[in-house]
């Protein structure tokens, strides 16, 4: 039987990544793309590359022209300027039949006259391959996402986690150049979107396929993609690794979009020995780091996540190495293995602070409590200095 | 919860209780809506026994009678004999037998069925186009043009098949406005032919532009009811895995559409294979039709006996398709 993907490298680790190596051919350019619907634009002056064997996500909330880029991707909407080229080829004129891409769609669309087994045969019917090699193919595939029992079931037999398998069975099938994924995992359950979320990376590693990946889902961004692209408004805002955009979100939308994070608005002091941010309605300074570059006196919104922030009932000892500020515990929300505390710190400003659980509820006397008045401390390089 | 278990828990609150808590004030409650249900349920049925059944089952012991000259003009089913306690039944198969002999019943079956297939095919190829339009347009463009395909039914259907006859006449509108055009074409020297009027009325074409025109409502309104509920997500994703529209429509579209499309036809099939009107005012006056036999046999021949047995046989052959309907309908339930 003839193997129906040439896997991927297993040698992940040591290829450079490919977005960074220069002059690279990108796999999908998408240049200068724009598409209005009447008078609203939903999607406005995008580029974007993306390069072969990246799972790339597009990250937004809902109206923020994510799944209108991916339609233009699959063909079913045309840009109204600019132009899409899938493996160097201009996609302008091509119609969703003819691209080298196949979708996952958030309905999944699968047909529900058909059994599974005929679901997944349908697109190598269009192609008029030999009945032999449709079957292998198809069972092959079915294996893969283990519903060779399943196949002479109907869609309407089968849960939730089954039919999202069928979809990508019935895409993958096809040996698509490039798979698009519109939320794929949104109408699975918490449970099962954990379990399958490896899955898919797992089958994207093995077949090597580019993966775009259209959510709202930041968690589902964040584990799933090699590089994120966040999105308002139709347009991106920033793109970069899930990592850079969590720890060097460029904008306020992005920091805020992506994880929870505590703001302040105010300027940026420069002096000798370093930078520090005067907070409005705030007493103390906020010392940053050492790489900040902004000129004095901007005006500035620095952004700290919760988890960097560390909570305790004693003055720290480094004060000056730390920004530290006191607060009065305001407001505790136990989620299991880490607590979130609201944390007053006066003049109306409550900070998020969050801290994993180490030891067990209760058993230590330590344990913080409503109305306690701790201190809030973290390092000048945590602060995140976002100038628009 | 069933009308029964109601009842037998009223009953049984009523033995030990007599209605003293609020629970028995509510078990009695209960007990007077299912009830109430069962009245509701028990009218519907009533009304079909009245109107339905009993008319049915005099058609069918006219039908067993034999012809006489008297009023009404068929022997009685009971016959009482003087002295004897119990009357004999009097019962004869010979009109059946006769539909079977005489040639006319049967090709006029068969002409009837032609017509009706023939018929339910191009309301199928008119309606269907429209149905769809119907259902892929906006919510305002949907409810304006349901309402045109209703609005029909608000003048009597005779008078509409009177305004097709003022249409297709020789010196009709159809004709008058023909030969405006024609003057206009000899006008301009494009011919110099006098102008020869259409011949469509009394024509099989005048039966089936008015058989279209009058059912195609019954085709429509089935098939957008199915196609309204279609996700055309699925069209998008049999585009995706490499369809051309022709194909998407033939492997997904028509697939998915087959309850409406079935629904439809039985509905126009049925009631144009007893069409009596329609062929009278439009067709050929001497086409075979059974609806047209069966007037006849009524009221012209005053056979009533054969009349009612032509009734009987035309409902069982209508029957049959009913059934398949029926099996489809339940069968697209369980989908």
């Amino acid at each position: 039987m003839q193997q129906p993907f040439v896997t991927g490298t297993s040698c992940k680790p040591c290829a450079p990544n490919p977005w960074e190596v220069p002059g690279a051919k990108p796999f999908i350019q998408i240049e200068g793309v724009v598409k209005r619907f009447g008078a609203f634009t939903a999607v406005n002056k995008i580029d974007l590359d993306i390069y072969q064997g990246e799972l790339f996500s597009l990250l937004g909330g809902s109206g923020c022209g994510k799944t209108t880029l991916l339609r233009m991707l699959a063909g079913f909407d045309n840009p109204t300027e600019g132009r899409i080229l899938i493996d160097g080829q201009d996609m302008t004129g091509v119609p969703a039949y003819d691209r080298p891409v196949n979708m996952m769609f958030q309905s999944y669309a699968l047909f529900p006259h058909m059994t599974v087994e005929n679901n997944v045969a349908y697109g190598l019917k269009r192609e008029g391959l030999p009945k032999r090699e449709i079957r292998e193919r198809v069972n092959a595939m079915l294996k893969m996402v283990e519903l060779d029992s399943f196949a002479k079931r109907k869609p309407h037999q089968l849960s939730g986690g089954q039919r999202q398998r069928v979809a990508l069975a019935r895409a993958l099938v096809k040996q698509p150049k490039v798979l698009l994924l519109d939320e794929p995992l949104g109408a699975l359950d918490k449970r099962l979107r954990e379990h399958t979320q490896f899955e898919l990376m797992d089958i994207q590693d093995r077949l090597g396929v580019t993966f775009v990946v259209v959510t709202h889902d930041q968690e589902e961004a964040m584990t799933l993609s090699t590089r994120i692209a966040v999105m308002n408004q139709g347009e991106i805002l920033q793109i970069d690794t899930p990592t850079n955009i969590y720890e060097y979100p460029n904008s306020r939308f992005a920091a805020e979009f992506i994880g929870s994070a505590n703001m302040f608005e105010g300027q940026v002091q420069r002096n000798g020995k370093g930078s520090t941010f005067h907070a409005d309605g705030l007493s103390s300074e906020i010392r940053l780091g050492d790489k900040t570059e902004v000129d004095h006196g901007t005006a500035v919104t620095v952004a700290i996540r919760p988890e960097k922030i560390f909570i305790s009932r004693t003055q720290p000892e480094n004060a000056e190495s730390m920004n530290i500020l006191p607060g009065r515990i305001n407001d505790i929300g136990y989620m299991g293995k880490y607590s979130i505390y609201r944390v007053d710190i006066g003049g109306g400003r409550i900070m998020e602070v969050s801290a994993q659980n180490r030891q067990r509820h209760h058993e230590s006397e330590r344990t913080l409590d409503w109305d306690d008045t701790v201190y809030l401390s973290w390092l000048p390089s945590s602060s995140v200095v976002l100038t628009k | 919860m069933s009308a029964d278990t109601n009842m037998d828990t009223g009953l049984e609150m009523g033995k030990d209780a007599p209605l003293q808590s609020r629970g028995g004030l509510r078990q009695l409650g209960n007990r007077l809506q299912s009830q109430w249900k069962r009245l509701v349920i028990a009218l519907p049925y009533l009304w079909l026994f009245i109107f339905f059944l009993v008319p049915f089952a005099i058609i069918l012991k006219i039908s067993l009678a034999e012809a006489i000259i008297a009023r009404p003009p068929f022997t009685d089913l009971l016959e009482w004999t003087e002295g004897e306690f119990l009357p004999s039944i009097y019962v004869t198969l010979e009109n059946f037998q006769y539909l079977l002999e005489d040639d006319l019943y049967w090709l006029s079956y068969l002409n009837s069925l032609k017509l009706a297939t023939i018929s339910t095919l191009l309301c199928l190829l008119v309606g269907y186009p429209m149905a769809y339009g119907i259902a892929r347009s906006s919510q305002t463009m949907k409810n304006i043009l349901l309402l045109l395909v209703i609005l029909p039914f608000w003048t009597s259907f005779l008078l509409r098949v009177y305004a097709w006859m003022g249409i297709l006449n020789t010196h009709g509108l159809l004709n008058n406005m023909l030969e405006v055009a024609w003057n206009i074409g000899m006008a301009l020297g494009l011919t110099d032919a006098p102008f020869e009027p259409l011949q469509i009325m009394y024509t099989e074409t005048a039966l089936y532009i008015g058989i279209i025109y009058s059912y195609l409502p019954f085709m429509i309104l089935p098939l957008y009811a199915n196609l309204e509920k279609m996700d055309f997500q699925l069209h998008e994703a049999a585009q995706d895995l490499g369809s051309k529209p022709a194909t998407v429509f033939l492997t997904v579209t028509l697939p998915l559409s087959m309850p409406g499309i079935i629904a439809g036809s039985l509905l126009v099939f049925i009631p144009a294979t007893g069409e009596y009107v329609i062929p009278a005012l439009l067709g050929e006056p001497d086409t075979l039709m059974i609806g047209r036999v069966l007037f006849d046999e009524f009221f012209v021949n005053r056979d009533w006996p054969v009349a009612s047995s032509v009734a009987i046989a035309l409902l069982v052959f209508l029957v049959v398709p009913m059934m398949v309907y029926q099996h489809f309908q339940s069968k697209a339930e369980v989908m």
